[in-house]
């Protein structure tokens, strides 16, 4: 699972502001994330973490600023790309057939997530928390060099909480990168935060 | 990855594996079957107007794989996933336009053989609808996709694919039963014209639909 050329990735955001349809969600965002940092964004619903994620994915294009990143980039949010209509097992197998090399960790990494006595069952039957275990699941088999989380930790029990802070050590002792935005706290020693509030418009700027 | 991808989207759309993916086809015969019904047996009056019947047919059953070609895989995050893996939009299209295709037309070419048996169409008519279903089919799944995409964020967006489709196929449809009305197979060539340039421009137009659904 060591991401390749993972020290030389980094992901980098200068300027950035994004918008949600009329509304200004924040600007002048700046950040750098060096390979093996990880960093915590915190705000409340509709702050625009998930907006975030998506710009600095490349899904959106910013309203302004710019988004640097050298290495692969997954993200993980409420939406797994998972066909509902088949068995876990063969919706994982088709990311796994494009992304994965070795097929012996496909096994090892089902395993790791506990999905190893739902791979029979159709994605549709799954809980949410099975769910986002499998969308976890998706991102270890992929290995990117840049993690995107979105909420991974809602709808996850105890022991999968755990879990998730500990793959994103894992992933950054790997010099891999992990942005993550959670209203739950991660046990990731060194992982910086910052609040999107923060970079929110004062009021006199959304007049203009 | 291309290669994986059109393997995934026929295992869907195909029918007898993906979800009632065999509609189509069956709704396209099951129109040729009542036609007979309704204006009698009479074989004259059916071999003259069961042409164009096939093809309204034909156009009608392009309507029903619309709602899920494009909308379902946009919910599901799947287009941002390929993207994020580097595949263009116009790619994810390409390849959704073949499939679509290989699910929707081959089928219905097949139906084309008891659909025609039942409306009385034989020898060089036969010959004629059975080229002009072949030339035609793709600008049909050409424009599906184009409208699917455009549709998908919306969310009545079944309904009005529906009728969106109809206008814009109205040029196949013109020179398609045009070509059986006059046995004229000049006409033929004008249908496959109009499929290609379709199918040339489907993936950009769709690409760039699904592109700007990410935006809001």
């Amino acid at each position: 699972m060591a991401p390749m050329q993972a020290t030389f990735s980094f992901l980098a955001a200068e300027n950035l502001a994004c918008r949600r349809g009329d509304r200004l969600l924040f600007r002048k965002l700046s950040f750098r994330l060096e390979a093996g940092a990880a960093c915590h964004v915190t705000g409340a619903n509709g702050a625009g973490k998930t907006t975030l994620l998506r710009a600095l994915a490349g899904l959106t294009t910013p309203y302004a600023g710019e988004v640097q990143r050298k290495g692969a980039l997954d993200l993980v949010d409420e939406r797994t790309g998972l066909d509902p209509d088949l068995p876990l097992g063969k919706a994982l197998a088709f990311w796994a057939k494009i992304d994965l090399d070795s097929p012996m960790m496909f096994d090892a990494y089902c395993e790791r997530l506990g999905l190893n006595n739902l791979l029979d069952v159709p994605m549709r039957y799954l809980s949410t928390g099975q769910k986002k275990r499998a969308a976890l699941a998706r991102m270890m088999i992929w290995g990117a060099d840049i993690w995107l989380l979105d909420e991974p930790l809602s709808g996850l029990d105890t022991a999968s909480q755990a879990l998730v802070s500990e793959l994103v050590r894992e992933h950054c002792s790997y010099y891999g990168i992990a942005l993550i935005a959670s209203h739950q706290p991660l046990d990731v020693p060194g992982m910086t935060s910052f609040a999107i509030e923060n970079f929110a418009p004062s009021d006199a700027e959304e007049e203009e | 990855m291309i290669l994986a991808l059109l393997r995934r989207d026929l295992a869907q759309f195909f029918p007898f594996t993906g979800s009632g993916a065999a509609l189509p086809t069956v709704f396209f015969v099951a129109v040729a079957m009542l036609f007979p019904f309704a204006v009698g047996p009479d074989a004259n009056l059916l071999a003259k107007t069961g042409g164009g019947v096939v093809w309204i047919a034909a156009l009608l059953a392009a309507i029903l794989p619309l709602e899920k070609l494009v909308a379902r895989d946009i919910a599901l995050g799947f287009f941002d996933q390929l993207k994020l893996r580097g595949a263009t939009e116009e790619a994810m299209m390409a390849v959704r336009l073949l499939a679509h295709w290989l699910s929707f037309g081959p089928p219905l070419l097949l139906a084309t053989f008891p659909a025609a048996a039942l409306l009385k169409i034989e020898g060089e008519s036969f010959s004629i609808l059975l080229l002009g279903l072949l030339a035609g089919t793709p600008g049909l799944a050409a424009i599906g996709l184009m409208i699917a995409a455009l549709t998908a964020s919306l969310r009545a967006g079944a309904a009005l694919s529906g009728l969106l489709l109809i206008p814009l196929a109205l040029p196949i449809l013109i020179f398609g039963a045009g070509a059986l009305a006059r046995a004229d197979p000049v006409s033929l060539g004008f249908v496959g014209a109009i499929s290609l340039g379709l199918v040339a421009i489907a993936p950009f137009a769709a690409g760039a639909a699904i592109r700007a659904a990410r935006e809001n």
